[in-house]
């Protein structure tokens, strides 16, 4: 049987809640320079499916903190994304996108304005784990003069998430609950000073928690001793998240895909469309006045084979059209599920499409995203 | 006569000239969660190290090889719409096909029980 996991020498750093993972018998695999749990043992199966039965606990501290602040930290921050980050009131999250100058993505990002007072010239960034390095770097050198970055390496983060998360997380934050999807608060959690965020990666109802790294740990296994709650590794997080249509960085969007092409078109904001003013906004402007030339899409495999990233997209008549950017076992779905991208001719739902799995051509078809329907504290 | 093993970690029982196969314990709990199997048709020709069959978990899809040369008798017709067999009962009813041996001299390269295990051992430590 061929060796499924590759091996790695490089020297891996390690979230404060290591021993944690090690205590619950995770099995740990190499992923973006951190030792991170991939999955306990009840499995990535029933991680899956007990995430949107009741709630899963994740720990995502390997993803990159930083608060930028200034007194034009929008316009400075919006020369690098096509967010409309001035419309952004206290307590609001956006999703957004770092742009390179021909319009690629570089990351995807959460940015926050703090609800409390005196924040209101700083915004909170969450970047991924992968890319944090390249863009905290980037930004401090676009932005050099104009606003100024501190990362927070000794913050951890927590996401619960779940439709029984908002119940758990209300027995030690009772304002918790009525935080509405896309919005943030500070709050302590038995006295731990917590950052929340009711956002989070899996399409499920949940928060996202950053927490002091000493104290971590105690709140993590305050929330795991509620019945409701299992830890979660990396393996679920990936197919929670792919049922859930939402793109992973590296695969699904990278430095060669635009957000028109991506599907993203929703994170470029009006007053944007206007005015332009951010990175490869020619090429995107033009992209959404008439279209992309690839698209990303919904790819539902028809038998039981699972497509996995790389796998070759053809027409009916065995011409190249695509390729699969994440593809997997759907555990809610119960079935194969996938997302690539397609020459746009072929992007309309329900178009057939074959996969080029192990030489064979096996049957699919583009599919409305997302596959498990969102299911979001939206009010 | 008793199991024989590889270091690629398919399993063979033989029983007279017919070989039955599939993955260990080790490897299904490596795996975890299996999703799906594709398992060879009857008549398939197979050379020793070639690839077989094929097993899928959540995350990774790997191809399972055969451990000796000879011609396919049958493939595991339940597997396919039960792969998760293949965890719960990996040298049992999750087998994987069975091969009528045309070189049973082969055998004699595969590890028995006590090898196999003194192997694995060593992965682990």
């Amino acid at each position: 049987m061929a060796d499924p996991q590759g091996s790695n020498n490089t020297p891996l750093k390690h979230t404060p809640l290591d021993a944690l993972h090690l205590s619950l018998g995770a099995k740990m695999v190499p992923f973006a320079g951190y030792n991170m749990p991939v999955q306990y043992p009840l499995g990535v199966l029933k991680e899956h499916v007990h995430t949107r039965t009741l709630a899963g606990l994740f720990d995502v501290s390997h993803m990159g903190q930083g608060e930028l602040s200034g007194a034009g930290v929008d316009a400075a921050l919006e020369a690098l994304v096509p967010g409309d980050l001035k419309a952004l009131k206290p307590g609001q999250i956006r999703y957004t996108v770092l742009l390179n100058d021909e319009g690629g993505i570089l990351d995807d990002l959460m940015v926050t304005r703090p609800a409390e007072a005196g924040k209101e010239n700083t915004l909170y960034l969450v970047v991924n784990a992968a890319c944090k390095d390249q863009d905290f770097a980037h930004i401090a050198a676009k932005l050099k003069g104009k606003a100024a970055l501190v990362r927070h390496e000794d913050a951890a983060l927590l996401a619960i998430q779940g439709p029984s998360a908002a119940k758990v997380l209300a027995r030690f934050i009772p304002a918790a609950a009525s935080m509405p999807f896309m919005t943030s608060r500070t709050d302590t959690f038995e006295g731990v000073p917590v950052r929340l965020f009711r956002s989070g990666y899996t399409g499920e109802d949940g928060y996202e928690i950053s927490i002091p790294a000493a104290k971590s740990e105690q709140v993590a296994r305050k929330l795991l001793a509620e019945t409701e709650v299992e830890a979660i590794g990396l393996g679920a997080r990936d197919s929670l998240r792919l049922e859930a249509g939402l793109c992973l960085y590296g695969n699904d969007i990278d430095t060669v895909t635009t957000p028109v092409e991506a599907g993203l078109s929703w994170v470029i904001g009006k007053r944007r469309r206007e005015e332009g003013g951010f990175p490869g906004a020619d090429k995107i402007l033009r992209q959404l006045k008439d279209g992309a030339s690839k698209k990303r899409v919904g790819i539902q495999p028809l038998g039981k084979a699972p497509a996995r990233a790389h796998t070759e997209i053809q027409d009916t008549n065995g011409n190249k059209i695509g390729e699969i950017t994440s593809g997997g076992f759907g555990p809610s779905v119960n079935a194969p599920v996938a997302m690539g991208y397609v020459d746009s001719k072929f992007a309309a739902i329900g178009t057939k499409v074959n996969l080029m799995v192990r030489g064979q051509a096996l049957p699919a078809e583009v599919a409305k995203l997302p596959f498990a329907p969102h299911r979001y504290n939206k009010t | 006569m008793s199991l024989r093993f590889t270091k690629d970690h398919e399993w063979i029982k033989v029983d007279g000239k017919i070989g039955t196969v599939g993955i260990t314990q080790y490897a299904q709990a490596q795996l975890g969660d299996i999703v799906f199997v594709e398992v060879p048709a009857a008549g398939r020709a197979l050379k020793a190290g070639g690839e077989a069959a094929v097993v899928e978990s959540v995350k990774a899809a790997s191809e399972v090889y055969t451990p000796v040369s000879g011609t396919v008798k049958e493939g595991n017709a339940n597997l396919p719409d039960a792969p998760q067999t293949v965890n719960e009962d990996p040298q049992g009813a999750g087998w994987f096909f069975k091969v009528e041996l045309s070189d049973p001299g082969e055998l004699d390269g595969l590890m028995d029980q006590a090898a196999y295990d003194k192997y694995i051992a060593e992965l682990s430590a």
